[in-house]
């Protein structure tokens, strides 16, 4: 798994792109996958969500289920029939397109090219909107410091870390600080948070200690897995301290920036 | 072969690491020591594009080597031979501890010196070395204390890495005749110094590791720190090497290159106070140096690995433990609660092939695939990859072309195979997607508020009133 940001080309903007919504967004978080509609619709593009869409697979495959990750991959590949970009507004399940979907299907003669091919079109919403749309709208929110956690995948494989940095810094009122240990998983690993709770749960309880500590009024992440894991976990440590407000919260970057960026705001 | 004490049952791993997770004096050490050695390591590497440059060039002798390898552990069985060095193949741990035996035999030995060997420690020597009545002890004073304890490295770079200050000061002061307990660290290295100097001279063998076997030379190269590997592997009379097969090099100005990435991603240094290299034993005239040299190559399992397009990567591993450093697990439960000689990451991929999968697959599963390891690793280990192909062949059926290894298989249960073909359905058959996540949205209300071991430590995840793709379709209207 090697970051490979540096060494992409990124295409022209484009007239249509495909929303890859991922199914947490879908079920869990619909608000981001809007957001992220509105932010591309706003530069003019027109934005095709494919309804045959369901899930990438990621969780099979991470698990140690290749054949019933490359059946649900397999149900996705017909998908994207126009050459046109497609937005996955998660650096993890756009890592899994564009990187593991070619291995998923290596050995296949006849779905292999097929798969290269949709693989190199797939980008993080985060990676199109600045390398791609080149994002600048002037902020129109209050002042306020935030602190920002990407995904592993989304760092690790598409180098996400950067893309969705520079967003936040493009937003005149945002102040942006780091947390300690930034670069650290925040223990959640998909069906890890499941086999290894404990394990999984020192290792997010230190993250929402980190982030509580490092002054920000709010979390921003372009991963959906990371927010829940993040903020479930911050509730929960509220809840048994019978704390009534939250004392972390969070924010799909795709809700932060539509929000501070929006004419009007919500 | 005969189960080795430092290997605990797969089952029990995860008691294990409950025990340190629970334990905040214990976390709060180990996660000290992770931010200390990144700290080192981030230090060594200011440059982004040298660290890279020197990964590419480390990963590539180290894929150059196990291409040719038959060829060159042959090469370098022809040349050590022919410097005066003694080559000896073993298949298993029980080979190269007989083997070890015979030559301690044959010279009456009772009392062997041990430089740090992390493979020793994969034989179980110690204990081997024990049972036959010759007494094996530890000279790099991360081994001489968890000796001393009675226990198992928890790092393979830092075997004591576990222990902290106050504990080895209450451990020399039992364990020590005459010595007062003090938490002076010098203090306590200078004891562990003296009594380790004696018996440097009574030592009729010193065992020592090897980091780099130099094929075309005869070479075998030995990193250290403290000394102790010079003095094991010159004072006493005999000295026996022993390292796996896949230490060998081709050349030895392949040698820099490594050394320069294994010192700095392992301790932060630039370069290790020692480094031998030794070509053979001691030639008339000479005042010094062992009169016999003899090198132990083990199997144990590692062809295994090599003969797997794929997991032969694993093989290109130099013993740095960046990996463990940077791992959130390994910073969580230690590197005793894997149960295995070689902890964290590298331990989840190797373990299997030394021990079989059925002993050891929890291991690769006990990792967020975050991906810190394989970013750090200086040979360019695909290690998350690797980790995932070892799930999948833990979970293969046992009769399948998947399953290819010792113990693949053992995963697999009929509950976790029907969940994930039943998950597979939903999420390929868009009818039965939209079904189930309709009703999920739907039926928000009834949402469990206890969702096993996600609520244990988390609120509940409940779904949105609407899917986006509802919220999409209204929107059209």
């Amino acid at each position: 798994m090697e970051l490979d940001a540096a060494g992409r080309s990124y295409p022209a903007k484009p007239s249509d792109v495909y929303l890859y919504a991922t199914c947490l967004v879908d079920q869990f978080a619909p608000e981001a996958g809007l957001d992220a509609v509105r932010l591309l619709e706003r530069e003019g593009i027109t934005v095709h969500f494919p309804e045959g869409q369901t899930c990438c697979g990621q969780p099979a495959y991470s698990s140690g289920y290749p054949d019933e990750a490359r059946a649900v991959a397999r149900s996705q590949l017909d998908l994207f029939p126009e050459p046109w970009p497609v937005v996955v507004p998660s650096g993890s399940c756009g890592a899994m397109m564009r990187h593991h979907y070619p291995k998923l299907f290596e050995d296949d003669m006849v779905l292999g090219p097929q798969v290269r091919a949709l693989a190199e079109r797939v980008f993080e919403l985060t990676e199109f909107l600045v390398h791609v749309l080149h994002f600048a709208h002037p902020d129109r929110g209050e002042q306020c410091t935030v602190a920002l956690h990407t995904s592993c995948h989304a760092r690790r494989e598409m180098g996400c870390h950067e893309t969705s940095s520079a967003l936040l810094d493009s937003l005149d009122q945002v102040d942006v600080t780091e947390q300690a240990r930034v670069e650290e998983c925040c223990g959640f690993g998909g069906t890890f948070s499941i086999r290894f709770p404990e394990i999984s749960e020192a290792i997010v309880s230190d993250k929402v200690e980190s982030l509580r500590a490092c002054g920000a009024q709010k979390v921003v992440s372009a991963d959906c897995g990371c927010l829940f894991n993040i903020l479930g976990r911050a509730a929960k440590l509220d809840q048994q301290a019978g704390r009534a407000s939250p004392s972390l919260e969070g924010e799909h970057i795709a809700s932060f920036l539509w929000r501070r960026t929006s004419e009007a705001p919500r | 072969m005969s189960q080795p004490i430092n290997f605990h049952p797969v089952e029990s791993f995860k008691e294990r690491g409950r025990s340190v997770v629970n334990d905040p004096a214990q976390r709060k050490n180990f996660r000290s020591a992770m931010d200390f050695l990144q700290g080192k390591r981030r230090a060594q590497f200011p440059e982004r594009q040298e660290l890279e440059g020197l990964r590419d060039l480390a990963s590539a002798i180290r894929r150059y080597s196990l291409a040719q390898l038959p060829t060159l552990l042959e090469q370098l069985e022809r040349n050590l031979t022919a410097n005066g060095i003694q080559v000896h193949w073993a298949e298993n741990a029980e080979d190269a501890n007989a083997i070890a035996l015979d030559i301690a035999r044959r010279v009456q030995a009772r009392k062997i010196i041990k430089g740090k060997s992390m493979v020793s420690e994969e034989v179980d020597f110690n204990h081997r070395m024990q049972e036959a009545g010759i007494e094996a002890l530890e000279s790099d004073m991360g081994e001489y204390i968890v000796q001393l304890a009675g226990e198992a490295p928890s790092h393979i770079i830092m075997p004591a890495i576990h222990k902290t200050k106050q504990q080895i000061a209450q451990l020399f002061s039992e364990k020590v005749p005459g010595v007062p307990y003090s938490e002076d660290v010098d203090t306590l290295i200078q004891v562990g110094r003296q009594v380790l100097r004696r018996k440097f001279a009574e030592a009729d063998i010193g065992l020592s590791g090897v980091n780099f076997a130099v094929a075309e030379t005869g070479s075998l190269c030995l990193v250290e720190n403290e000394g102790n590997g010079r003095m094991c592997t010159t004072v006493p009379k005999v000295h026996i090497a022993i390292t796996g097969i896949e230490k060998v090099v081709a050349k030895l100005e392949h040698v820099p290159p490594l050394y320069s990435v294994l010192t700095r991603s392992a301790t932060g240094q630039a370069v290790t106070t020692y480094f031998n290299i030794i070509t053979r034993p001691r030639q008339p005239g000479e005042k010094d140096g062992p009169e016999e040299v003899h090198l132990i190559l083990l199997d144990n399992g590692r062809t295994q690995a090599y003969a797997d397009a794929q997991l032969r990567a694993t093989l290109q591993c130099i013993r740095c433990g960046a990996c463990m450093n940077h791992c959130p697990v390994y910073a969580r439960i230690g590197g005793h609660a894997y149960g295995t000689t070689y902890p964290g990451p590298i331990g989840a991929i190797i373990s299997p092939h030394l021990r079989g999968l059925d002993q050891t697959y929890p291991l690769a599963f006990a990792s967020t695939l975050c991906g810190a390891c394989t970013e750090v690793c200086p040979v360019r280990i695909p290690i998350t990859e690797l980790l995932v192909r070892l799930r999948n062949e833990a979970q293969a059926r046992p009769d399948s072309e998947d399953a290819t290894l010792r113990g693949s298989g053992a995963g697999r249960t009929k509950l976790a195979t029907a969940v994930w073909r039943g998950w597979s359905l939903v999420y390929s058959r868009l009818g039965l997607y939209r079904m189930t996540s309709w009703s999920m949205s739907r039926g928000r209300a009834l949402s469990p508020i206890d969702q096993g071991a996600w609520t244990r430590s988390r609120t509940p995840l409940v779904p949105a009133p609407k899917r986006l793709r509802d919220l999409l379709r209204k929107r059209r209207k």
